[in-house]
C-alpha cells in the first residue's frame, strides 16, 4: 500500500478496521475522540457494530460482552475515562477473554488537562484494576507504529486471551504523518473453544465468569494467568535500539518521550558523545533483559519520561545499582524539547555520577532550580 | 402406576443443579418460568444469559444455555455487547433491584433508551439479598433493613424507585410490565409476561422488561407464607401491577 497522510487517532481506527474489528464501543473524551468519530462513520458503512455508550463503564462492559462471543472488539479513551474502565478491565482479565483498549493519555491526576502526558504508565503496566493480572501494554511513538501495533494488539489479545492496551500520548494521537495501512483483512470468526456464542445444537453449554468462590480454584486461575504471563515475557518483548553498539550512556524513553530523546541523542552523537537510545515498544512485558545486558557494559542510563519517573522504577529494577541511573521528566502535559534532554546528556558526561543518589530526588532538586 | 396427568416437571432447560436459594425465596419460581418459556419457544440453543451480582449471581448454574457473569449492575451493557455482534441470538439479563436500580441504573436506562433488543427479568424484593438485607432503592418507606434499622426514612434515605413506570417513558422500550410471584394466579400471569417479553425480542420489537415483585423471607425475617402476604399487602400497593408499556406491534402477539 502507498503511504498516505494519517492522523494518529484515525489511523488507529482504520488499522483496527483492517485487522478485523467487528465491534467498537466508546465514549467521547479528548484527546482520543477522533477514534470514536471515525468509527461512528466507518463501522456502519461496513455493516459492523458501533455504539456510543452512556459512559466508559458502559463502553468497557459492552466490550466485555462482545469479547465473550469471541469477536474482535475494541474501545478507546483517555486517562480519566480509562480510570472508569478499570472495573471492566479487571473482569476481562479475570474471565480470560481477548480485548483491545487504546488510551490516548493526557495530563493528570484528576481532570488534569488535555495536553500530552505519560502519567498512566503505572496504571497500565502495573495494573489499575483490582486483583492479580498483568495486561500487555504497547507504546507507539509514531503514526506508523500506532498502525502496526494496533494490528498486533488484536493478535496478542487473542493469542493470550488477555487484554492488550495501547498507550499513546497526545502527540501520537493528534499529529499527522505519512504512514502505510495494512491490507483490509476480511472478517473471519474464529471457532474458539471458550466463546459463549450460543450452543446452537452443536455443543455443551459454556459459562464465562470471573468468579472462583473456592480459594484453591481462584489460586489455580491466578497461577494460570501467571504462567501465561511468563510465556508473554518470553515471547513478546519488543523494543527499538538506536546507536547502542558503542554507547557509554543509554537513554531510555517510550512513546513521545523516546522520540524526543532520539533527536537529542542524534545531536549528542554529532558532537561526538557516545550515547544511544533504547525505546521500549512493549512497556509490559518490560524489556528487562536487554537493560540487564546493557547495565553490564555501559557507564550510565538516563531515563526520560513525561511523568514523575514511573518507568524509572522498572529500569532501576533491571540495572540493580550496577551503574548510575539518572532521570529527566516533564509532567502536567509539558513535552520536553530535545535540548533539555541533550543538556542532561551533557551534564552526565561532565559530572561524576553515583549509584547511591536517588535519581528522582536529584531530578526534583534540579527542577527546583529551573 | 402410570402418570395420567402430568401437571409439573422440571424443565429440560434447567441443568441438574440443586438450588442455592433460601427456602421460600421466589427466585426459584422466576428461574422456573424463564426455563419453561425458553423451552416452549424452542430457543434454549440460541440463548445467552447474563447473570448479575446479587443473590442470583449463580443464575448461570441453572439454565442449560450459554451464560456470562457481569460486574455489578453492568449486565445490560454486557448484553448490549453480545446482542449487537450476535443479533440472531436471544440475550437476556436477570437482575435484582440492587444490581439494576442502584449501581446499574445508568446501564439499564441507556440500554432501554437505545431500544436494545434484549429481555430483562427484574427481581424486586426490596433489599440487597446477597449481602444480608441492606436497603435497596426499592425498599419501602419505613421498611427495616440492616442499613435502615429504624425503617427507611424518606427524609434522609430517599424514596423508592418505580423502575417499570420510569423505563416505560422511554421510546426505545417495546414491552415493560410489572407482575408478582406471590400466588399461583399471579405466577401464571408472570409467565405470560415473560413469554411476551421473549417474543418481543424474537420479533425484534425492542427492549423488553418484566419486573417481578418477589419475596425475601430470610432477610425480611418472615416465614415464606408471611413474606408472600407481605408482597400482596405491602409491595403491590407501592408497586402496582400492570402493563406500563406495550407497543402496538406487541399487542398483536398472542401467547
Amino acid at each position: 500500500m502507498p503511504k498516505e497522510l494519517w492522523k494518529g487517532n484515525e489511523a488507529i481506527a482504520e488499522a483496527a478496521v483492517r485487522a478485523g474489528l467487528e465491534a467498537y464501543f466508546g465514549y467521547p473524551i479528548t484527546p482520543q475522540t477522533e477514534v470514536l468519530e471515525y468509527l461512528s462513520r466507518r463501522m456502519p458503512e461496513l455493516g459492523r457494530t458501533f455504539v456510543q455508550a452512556e459512559s466508559e463503564l458502559g463502553a468497557i462492559n459492552m466490550v466485555y460482552g462482545a469479547a465473550c462471543t469471541g469477536v474482535r472488539v475494541m474501545s478507546s479513551s483517555s486517562s480519566p475515562g480509562v480510570s472508569l474502565m478499570m472495573e471492566g478491565i479487571s473482569y476481562i482479565a479475570g474471565t480470560e477473554v481477548p480485548a483491545v483498549l487504546v488510551n490516548v493519555m493526557r495530563g493528570g491526576p484528576g481532570l488534569g488537562n488535555i495536553a500530552p502526558a505519560q502519567g498512566d504508565y503505572n496504571q497500565a503496566v502495573h495494573g489499575g484494576g483490582h486483583g492479580d493480572y498483568q495486561p500487555i501494554v504497547l507504546a507507539p511513538a509514531s503514526v506508523q507504529e500506532a498502525i502496526d501495533l494496533t494490528v498486533l494488539s488484536f493478535d496478542l489479545a487473542e493469542k493470550y486471551r488477555a487484554i492488550c492496551m495501547l498507550i499513546l500520548d497526545g502527540p501520537v494521537g493528534q499529529m499527522m504523518e505519512p504512514a502505510e495501512m495494512p491490507e483490509m483483512k476480511p472478517i473471519q470468526r474464529a471457532n474458539w473453544d471458550w466463546a459463549t456464542d450460543g450452543k446452537m445444537g452443536k455443543r455443551e453449554r459454556r459459562v464465562l465468569s470471573s468468579i472462583y468462590l473456592d480459594p484453591i480454584e481462584e489460586e489455580k486461575m491466578n497461577l494460570r494467568l501467571l504462567h501465561r504471563w511468563r510465556a508473554i515475557q518470553e515471547n513478546e518483548v519488543r523494543y527499538k535500539e538506536y546507536f547502542l553498539d558503542d554507547a557509554e550512556i543509554v537513554v531510555i524513553g517510550f512513546g513521545t518521550a523516546g522520540r524526543v530523546a532520539l533527536s537529542a541523542v542524534r545531536e549528542a552523537r554529532a558532537e561526538g558523545i557516545k550515547v544511544g537510545l533504547l525505546r521500549p515498544i512493549t512497556v509490559s512485558p518490560f524489556p528487562h533483559k536487554i537493560i540487564d545486558e546493557l547495565a553490564g557494559r555501559v557507564g550510565a542510563f538516563l531515563v526520560t519520561e513525561m511523568n514523575s519517573g514511573q518507568m524509572l522504577e522498572d529500569v532501576r529494577l533491571s540495572v540493580r545499582n550496577r551503574v548510575p541511573v539518572e532521570f529527566y521528566g516533564r509532567m502536567g502535559g509539558v513535552v520536553p524539547f530535545p535540548d533539555e534532554i541533550l543538556n542532561e546528556i551533557k551534564r552526565m558526561t561532565a559530572s561524576k555520577l553515583s549509584v547511591d543518589a536517588n535519581p528522582r530526588d536529584a531530578w526534583l532538586d534540579r527542577m527546583a532550580r529551573i | 402406576m402410570a402418570i395420567e396427568n402430568l401437571v409439573y416437571e422440571r424443565p429440560e432447560a434447567f441443568t441438574d443443579t440443586p438450588t442455592h436459594y433460601c427456602p421460600g425465596c421466589t427466585h426459584g419460581v422466576a428461574h422456573h418460568l424463564i426455563a419453561e418459556v425458553l423451552q416452549e419457544m424452542n430457543i434454549v440453543e440460541k440463548t445467552i444469559g447474563v447473570a448479575p451480582v446479587g443473590c442470583s449471581v449463580f443464575a448461570y448454574n441453572y439454565f442449560d444455555t450459554d451464560f456470562v457473569e457481569a460486574p455489578h449492575g453492568r449486565a445490560p451493557a454486557m448484553a448490549t455487547g453480545i446482542k449487537r455482534v450476535m443479533p440472531d441470538r436471544i440475550v437476556f439479563t436477570y437482575q435484582g433491584d440492587g444490581d439494576l436500580a442502584s449501581i446499574g441504573m445508568g446501564e439499564i436506562v441507556h440500554a432501554a433508551a437505545r431500544g436494545e433488543n434484549l429481555t430483562v427479568i427484574f427481581i424486586n424484593n426490596a433489599n440487597f439479598g446477597m449481602t444480608g438485607g441492606q436497603m435497596a432503592p426499592t425498599t419501602l418507606p419505613g421498611m427495616k433493613t440492616t442499613s435502615s434499622v429504624n425503617g427507611r426514612d424518606v427524609e434522609t434515605q430517599g424514596y423508592p424507585i418505580k423502575v417499570a413506570e420510569m423505563l416505560s417513558t422511554l421510546d426505545g422500550v417495546g414491552y415493560c410490565v410489572r407482575r408478582s410471584l406471590h400466588d399461583p394466579k399471579n405466577i401464571r400471569l408472570a409467565k405470560k409476561a415473560i413469554r411476551t417479553a421473549f417474543e418481543t425480542q424474537a420479533r425484534g420489537l425492542g427492549f423488553s422488561l418484566v419486573e417481578l415483585l418477589s419475596s425475601c423471607p430470610t432477610n425480611w425475617g418472615m416465614t415464606p407464607v408471611n413474606s408472600l402476604k407481605f408482597v400482596e399487602e405491602h409491595m403491590i400497593p407501592a408497586y402496582p401491577l400492570g402493563d406500563y408499556k406495550v407497543s402496538e406491534a406487541i399487542k398483536q402477539i398472542k401467547v
